[in-house]
């Protein structure tokens, strides 16, 4: 965990104290509704279609158990009992009063938790992988650089009104679960051949209405360079990123339009005039962040103690321990990843009385500790594995025990038109229906890994065009239609999904999700061979005709 | 498809202006009284173009009720009730279409 | 609209002038950028100061060579979202050396304030009376700064190594 020492807090405090004038002055009409919006954006405030949400920022994906209680206050006190976890480790409130939102603000500031720059076209909230310190894969905690960029970003005078938001990821392990290719610029963490830390670099990554993947500028950027490097390509966007189309501003097109090369050589110009200037790190500042961070004091245990092994002969603890129990980099303990994908629930959303609960459960098990991860699942990083029937009990008595991470009915699904206010279509009743059709957790283990995201509009929430299947929402004629792509994959071999066909009707999808998995079903290898591996083996042709022959 | 309030206006048949309360966000409908009202029924319908662009043009004038003003259709039972016009307007009245977490 | 400078409401001794305006003789002027690019030979021996409203689509380091005949510049955010200004504020002032009179104008509003104080900007045009009268509460809301900028304030990187240093 992060510690927030005086000087965040007295930040918070007076971002609260900013915000809550700002409402004052929005409901006196001295701010009209034009000038207030991209303040109260940039606070995370959103007007949707039923009511104001404020969206939280839950940065690089970890939490304490007091915020995470703080959190259910919130949606018990202000909202309605329950709150969203986003596909950017974030968490949205959907009912929230905007009269109210500076007291919630408050509250939430209390515990050090805010939705500062969740919104607006700033530098957004740094996201990285939720298995971040606890992993044995990684070569650092990529947490130290996303707090680094954090603090570096939070109100910057210069980058406060970009032309577009922007996303930074970073990952620090080889294999990607930030998504580092699909963002703005994409951090992976590694050391060269001299033992040193540095990031390749990419920009210009992203999903939305033109999707791309990143490129990479520079294959080796010491991290002692890293602000100034990233100050260099805000610069650079700042100044040159178009503004006279809403849909062409974001960092992708200005990276596209002039050449990566071009764009890179434009941000080394920039970066050699700055790089030894006040932005340089030194080892006692990168020294002074990474000790703010505390580590759990783990235990001197073995794997696989004898708790772990009596418990294995149960099935049903044996099946989830399976599906959501990882490797730990300290022996005896574990990852656990916690589903917020219960088949037929709305896929993110959890209820106050469950925050609590699983906040209990860190305090009792897991050094206080919670991950949020951007496939809207939890996760307890710190988890002695002799502890882990005793935690699986308790998961499976609030119903957060469904053993389907990573599995089908895993879906990614952003609001959509039942909440958003740029939404074309519905996206969580057609997760909710698709994760019936497979509610049979065997069926689903035998189909084995596969990603299905769902966005509700072109704005690519749901990440759609980086799921294994990808569905995305359009209206035509006043009538919610949705496009299929196969093969999208949002890891380090990150790659856009292809058009299977013809948009097909609402009722229509679930149907076609199932024969698209029948059809991997009997085209596939073995089982051992995933449904991404066929698709790129087979490409989407033969799921085209079958799907599209019996439709 | 561009929000509603980007859109080109075509109205063919019945429409009212609705937008979000400022306090609170809740969906109003605008009134021929000049106001807001939470209820549809309350809502003024026209069912012309100049008489949609008059609405909403009064309606917009003052940003301190309510925000986000637009043209949205709305359907006429044949009791005489009034009901949105389409989904994402039958969205804003009755909820999200699934059942919420409890 | 009020100009305020250093926190205080003040006179605005430049006149502007249009390109097809002729220049006051002996008034300081402020003039856009065409003209100012079109006219600089005559300009030069002019008498009285110059200012050059710089507009945020071209870039900041074509100003260099005219630096030392200039008295003010203003730098232009068309609408306060439009931000490419603060970029050429900070580059003029730590790239390009410019310690004069550097204006914001425009959409220039409240909130914007200590952002535009941070980047540079000692004089601001506020579009609205009642702005400028809270400057002061605007520039001194926060008192943690997270990063280095144009200003002198401190950043918190280096607050807490100073604090680190010092053994508090």
């Amino acid at each position: 965990m992060y510690a927030y020492d005086e000087f965040d807090r007295a930040f918070l405090a007076e971002r609260v104290d900013e915000f809550r004038d700002q409402v004052v002055r929005r409901l006196s009409g001295a701010l009209t509704e034009d000038e207030f919006k991209p303040l109260r954006l940039m606070n995370g405030v959103y007007l949707q279609l039923h009511a104001y949400m404020l969206r939280i920022a839950i940065p690089y994906g970890t939490l304490n158990a007091d915020q995470l209680r703080r959190m259910a206050h919130v949606a018990r006190t202000y909202d309605r009992g329950y709150g969203h976890f986003t596909t950017r480790q974030n968490i949205q409130f959907n009912w929230i009063k905007l009269e109210e939102l500076p007291e919630a603000m408050a509250a939430l500031a209390e515990v050090g938790v805010h939705g500062i720059q969740t919104s607006g076209n700033c530098i957004r909230n740094v996201t990285t992988d939720q298995w971040s310190g606890a992993t044995p894969e990684e070569c650092d905690d990529p947490r130290i650089w996303a707090e680094i960029l954090r603090q570096y970003s939070t109100l910057h005078p210069e980058f406060t009104y970009l032309p577009r938001k922007f996303k930074i990821a970073i990952t620090a392990a080889a294999h990607d679960r930030a998504a580092t290719k699909v963002h703005d610029v994409g951090l992976r963490l590694h050391r060269n051949a001299q033992g040193e830390l540095g990031f390749e670099v990419l920009v210009g990554g992203g999903l939305g209405r033109t999707p791309f993947v990143g490129k990479s500028i520079r294959p080796f950027l010491p991290v002692r360079d890293l602000l100034s490097y990233i100050e260099a390509i805000m610069r650079v966007y700042n100044q040159y990123g178009r503004r006279d189309n809403i849909y062409k501003a974001r960092i992708k097109i200005l990276v596209h339009e002039i050449g990566a090369e071009a764009f890179a050589k434009a941000v080394e110009a920039e970066w050699e005039a700055i790089r030894g200037g006040a932005l340089h790190l030194t080892d006692e500042m990168i020294a002074e962040i990474r000790g703010r961070f505390i580590y759990p004091a783990f235990q001197a245990l073995e794997d696989d103690p004898a708790e772990l092994v009596e418990a294995l002969k149960d099935a049903r603890f044996a099946t989830w321990y399976r599906n959501s129990v990882h490797k730990h980099k300290v022996p005896g303990h574990s990852i656990v990843t916690i589903s917020l994908k219960p088949v037929g629930a709305p896929p993110g959303d959890a209820t106050a009385d469950q925050m609590d609960v699983v906040a209990d459960l860190a305090d009792d098990y897991g050094f206080g500790e919670i991950r949020v991860g951007h496939e809207q699942n939890l996760c307890l990083p710190n988890i002695a594995q002799k502890d882990l029937p005793e935690l699986w009990r308790r998961l499976d008595a609030a119903g957060l025990a469904t053993p389907n991470v990573n599995l089908v009915n895993d879906i990614i699904a952003c609001p959509g038109l039942d909440y958003c206010a740029l939404a074309n279509a519905r996206a969580i009743p057609v997760a909710q229906e698709i994760a019936k059709r497979f509610s049979d957790l065997d069926r689903a283990r035998g189909i084995g890994r596969l990603h299905i995201n769902i966005s509700g509009c072109i704005n690519a929430c749901g990440h759609h065009h980086v799921g294994h299947i990808g569905i995305l929402g359009v209206e035509k004629n006043g009538q919610e239609f949705y496009q299929i792509t196969l093969g999208g994959r949002a890891d380090e071999h990150a790659q856009l999904g292809t058009l299977l066909g013809p948009a097909v009707s609402y009722e229509q999808v679930p149907g076609l999700i199932e024969d698209v998995v029948d059809t991997y079903m009997e085209l596939r290898a073995g089982p051992h061979e995933l449904f991404i591996d066929t698709v790129a083996r087979l490409g989407v042709e033969p799921f085209k005709e079958r799907v599209y022959a019996a439709h | 498809m561009a929000a509603p309030q980007q859109q080109k206006l075509k109205v063919n048949g019945p429409v009212a202006v609705t937008a979000n309360r400022l306090t609170d966000g809740a969906v109003v409908w605008r009134t021929s009284g000049e106001g807001w009202s939470v209820d549809l029924a309350e809502a003024a319908i026209v069912t012309t173009a100049d008489d949609a662009i008059a609405l909403l043009a009064a309606a917009q004038k003052r940003d301190l009720d309510a925000v986000g003003a637009y043209v949205a259709p709305v359907v006429i039972e044949a009791d005489g009730s009034v009901k949105p016009g389409n989904l994402r307007e039958r969205i804003r009245v009755a909820g999200p279409t699934f059942e919420l977490p409890h | 609209m009020p100009l305020i400078e250093n926190g205080k409401i003040i006179e605005d001794r430049f006149v502007r002038v249009g390109d097809d305006e002729a220049l006051p003789e002996g008034a300081a002027v402020l003039i856009g950028v065409d003209r100012f690019l079109r006219e600089a030979e005559t300009l030069k021996g002019r008498q009285a100061p110059v200012g050059v409203i710089w507009p945020n689509d071209r870039p900041i380091a074509e100003i260099a060579p005219y630096l030392d005949r200039l008295s003010l510049i203003a730098l232009v955010f068309p609408i306060f979202r439009d931000g490419r200004a603060y970029s050429q504020a900070r580059l003029l002032r730590e790239r390009l050396g410019w310690r004069g009179p550097l204006r914001a104008t425009g959409n220039v509003l409240r909130d914007q304030f200590l952002l535009m104080e941070r980047s540079g900007f000692d004089q601001i045009e506020a579009v609205k009376g009642a702005d400028a009268d809270a400057f002061d509460e605007a520039v001194h809301r926060y008192t943690v700064f997270y990063q280095p900028a144009t200003d002198e304030r401190p950043s918190l990187l280096r607050q807490r190594l100073g604090r680190t240093v010092r053994g508090v």
